[in-house]
């Protein structure tokens, strides 16, 4: 985490054409409203780079006014000023100003849920100690309202060292203009006096702060205080002067006597809470809402399971069947235009980089377009619902049997849309053991990149059938899902029982109250993922295509006999072409899974990303193109070996798709597992193994079967 | 109202009580008390999963989940029945 290896620009590269006027930090509990308040408020101003070394985004907002721009920096959840995961960490970093390369924040912006005060106002208190300009944006005061709270936003304000509180809908933009002006001035606002929940605390942090020999912020001592000097808090010790560690000693004896510090700051803090809630808020009645209702129902552990599974088979049923069409239409179009290209450009190395290189190539992989969207619609919209934190806790006790918790499910769902955003979302998982372990189970299940190749193999070889009333090609795609947890589920039992070996780890999960998911938040994130993936789409994809095809359509064969027609011309220009050299090279390591070298070298070429296989095929099969054969399907049912024989028959196939399913061709992912476990052992280890499995599976299917 | 000192765990579908005492030597369960589960606050059990274990607990409106064994570390009184 100290070594920037960076393939992001670090956000201080990133050019800003003013110098906004002060930067406020959006600091809340997970499930507070914190995003969708954050972009609320900055709408698409918004920026997303990156910490230095870590892989957490940063995403920045602007707030414009007449005449200046204030930035808003969301950050990650966290329940309060002591760290209990990685994600908390970063927080709090930055709420210190201790995030190499960032300022500290000018002023906070605390979002607290209305209808969850009681640990909202847990971290309010601790914020309030940083000694910074801060306001309160209390979310989601419909709900609030709707339950009966009757919160009392004066007589809270006053109980909070009179800070503005703004009670505001970020679905529907109620109070956001007047929180939007509280925020104009902020940073020129006195910062607030600590609030009477723990005299005795603020009053020996002021004590100790009186030797500081820099400034220093209650709140720092205060965490000094009660997580002792560990971490960043070793530096705060540091700068409180000689004899500070006797004094903060004689401090701590004296405040917490012989209760666990934390557990005295939870029984303070909170108890000061409840009288504060007795005085600001009604009691809420047990039954209010449609939420309160669905979480009744749902509670129940029968029904909750049963819908958990119900809820992943319509969203794979969504992906595999909604998809379809549009799929079809990209298909058809790419197929077209590539010939009309061809026709129209006539013969010679131009036509042939646009029609075979080009749109061939990027077409292939633009096509599970749709199916990404839809993959990563239902993903967001899960999470966004509280679906996800649910999710969690119904899979625990069968996460626990393979040495994993609950809360490993959600970076594992993730991935099937993306390993990547699956390894970072690893983060929420407090214990390093379980983290690891679940970093190494997730590239294993089936990622958007991987249908590609699965929706191609299974549509040309798999007959469309129908099972009892399903059908072969679906069972056979969910079969290779089913595969893909289960390789991720024995990796992570596998590691836990030898080099990560520990005890179970720990479980507590907050469970958030269902909620409509807003719109504009959901259609900001798709975005987002559309774009990464668009983008490789129009780079890496892009790129290696045009490598692919120059690959093979050059050197130019002088000496192929005139008698060859069409499509033997074609591939005997093939064979002679650097690429065909090169599959030919290392056709004798594949050749015992069935592969021919075409097949070789498109698995190669496929390393870096592993969607590039079906553009690479698209190329390599493009070139013996015969007009009859519109689409790559077709081309790859007819492909044969020199003696006739086809090369694609079922075994081949099998493997080929076990191979994939396995194989770590991403490297992506083995950058984000760097990171994530600041070594490159793991990556490393990753690779090895599961390209390992993958061989060794393709060639026991082809072999056996 | 019954007796005293029951396991949290030992909490009924939609029984509640008020949280006495916490055997805070466990560091995961200090993590659980930042998260609110400290002495003289009110719980609910709201549900489970499969096989009862985690247990879904509500306090001052959100949800906790825990499983069996943490639950343990903490004991209510002055619970009674919910329906």
């Amino acid at each position: 985490m100290t070594k920037p290896a960076e393939t992001r620009i670090p956000i201080s590269d990133i050019s800003v054409s003013r110098r906004p006027a002060a930067s406020i930090a959006v600091v809340g509990s997970p499930n507070s409203g914190k995003s969708t308040l954050f972009n609320r408020l900055t709408g698409l101003r918004q920026r997303i780079g990156n910490y230095p070394g870590v892989t957490v985004e940063r995403h920045i907002g602007s707030l414009k006014t007449d005449d200046q721009t204030i930035e808003l920096v969301d950050l990650p959840g966290t329940h309060g000023l002591t760290a209990h995961s990685f994600e908390e960490q970063i927080a709090i970093d930055v709420i210190f100003g201790r995030m190499e390369g960032t300022q500290p924040p000018d002023a906070i912006l605390a979002v607290v849920d209305a209808t969850n005060l009681y640990q909202g106002l847990y971290l309010v208190q601790q914020l309030i100690d940083l000694e910074r300009p801060i306001v309160v944006a209390l979310t989601m005061i419909d709900a609030a309202d709707a339950a009966g709270l009757n919160i009392d936003i004066e007589a809270l304000s006053r109980r909070l060292s009179g800070i503005k509180i703004c009670s505001v809908v970020a679905t529907t933009g109620e109070g956001i203009n007047e929180l939007r002006n509280a925020l104009v001035d902020l940073a020129e606002q006195p910062a607030p006096v600590p609030t009477a929940a723990w005299p005795e605390l603020s009053a020996a942090a002021r004590e100790l702060a009186k030797s500081a020999t820099v400034p220093l912020r209650i709140a720092e001592i205060e965490r000094l205080l009660i997580d002792g000097a560990t971490g960043a808090n070793k530096h705060v010790l540091d700068c409180l002067g000689t004899g500070a560690a006797e004094k903060v000693d004689g401090f701590r004896t004296e405040l917490f006597e012989f209760d666990p510090p934390l557990a005295r700051e939870a029984r303070i803090r909170y108890g000061w809470v409840r009288e504060v809630l007795a005085e600001v808020q009604q009691k809420v009645p047990p039954f209010y809402s449609w939420r309160a209702r669905l979480r009744t129902w749902i509670n129940q552990p029968i029904p909750g399971t049963i819908g958990l599974f119900l809820v992943m088979a319509i969203v794979f049923q969504a992906v595999f069947a909604w998809a379809t069409p549009i799929m079809d239409l990209i298909d058809d179009s790419t197929a077209t235009l590539g010939s009309a290209v061809a026709v129209g450009l006539g013969d010679g190395a131009f036509s042939s980089l646009i029609s075979d290189g080009v749109i061939a190539g990027v077409g292939s992989v633009l096509i599970f377009l749709p199916q990404i969207i839809i993959l990563f619609l239902f993903i967001i919209l899960l999470e966004d619902s509280g679906y996800l934190a649910r999710a969690a806790y119904l899979m625990d006790r069968a996460m626990r049997s393979v040495g994993l918790s609950g809360q490993s499910i959600i970076p594992m769902i993730s991935s099937f849309a993306c390993a990547v955003p699956g390894i970072m979302a690893t983060r929420v998982i407090p214990n390093r053991r379980d983290r690891i372990a679940t970093i190494l189970a997730a590239p294993f299940m089936t990622c958007s990149a991987r249908l590609p190749i699965y929706a191609l193999l299974i549509a040309a070889f798999v007959p469309a059938t129908d099972v009892g009333f399903l059908n072969l090609q679906g069972l056979v795609l969910f079969g290779l899902y089913l595969f893909g947890i289960a390789g991720g589920i024995l990796t992570a039992l596998l590691i836990r029982k030898t080099a990560l070996r520990g005890p179970k780890p720990p479980f507590a999960l907050m469970l958030p109250e269902f909620r409509r998911p807003n719109i504009q938040t959901v259609l900001i994130q798709l975005w987002g993922r559309a774009r990464v993936f668009l983008y490789r789409a129009g780079t890496v994809i892009f790129a290696v295509a045009i490598v692919v095809w120059a690959l093979a359509y050059y050197p130019r064969a002088t000496d192929i006999d005139p008698a060859l027609m069409g499509n033997q011309a074609a591939a005997a220009q093939l064979e002679q072409s650097w690429l065909g050299r090169a599959g030919k090279f290392v056709e004798p390591a594949f050749e015992p899974l069935g592969w021919d070298w075409r097949v070789s070298s498109a698995v190669i070429a496929g390393f870096p990303a592993r969607e590039v296989v079906v553009a690479v095929l698209g190329t390599v099969y493009a070139v013996g193109d015969e007009a009859d054969e519109a689409t790559l399907s077709q081309r790859l049912q007819s492909a044969t070996w020199p003696d006739g024989r086809a090369i694609f028959t079922l075994p081949m196939v099998m493997g080929l798709l076990i191979f994939y399913a396995c194989c770590l061709q991403c490297a992506a992912t083995l950058a984000v597992i760097r990171r994530e476990t600041n070594t490159w052992r793991w990556p490393v280890f990753a690779w090895v193994y599961m390209t390992s499995i993958g061989y060794i599976g393709a060639l026991l299917v082809y072999q056996l079967l | 109202m019954e007796g005293n000192g029951r396991s949290l765990a030992s909490l009924k579908r939609g029984q509640k009580g008020i949280i006495a005492s916490v055997d805070t030597s466990d560091p995961q369960v200090q993590r659980l008390m930042t998260l609110g589960l400290v002495e003289g606050t009110e719980v609910e059990l709201a549900g489970s999963a499969l096989g009862g274990d985690p247990m879904e607990f509500r306090l001052f409106g959100c949800g906790i989940s825990l499983r069996q064994e943490q639950a343990r570390s903490f004991t209510v009184s002055s619970y009674e029945s919910g329906d």
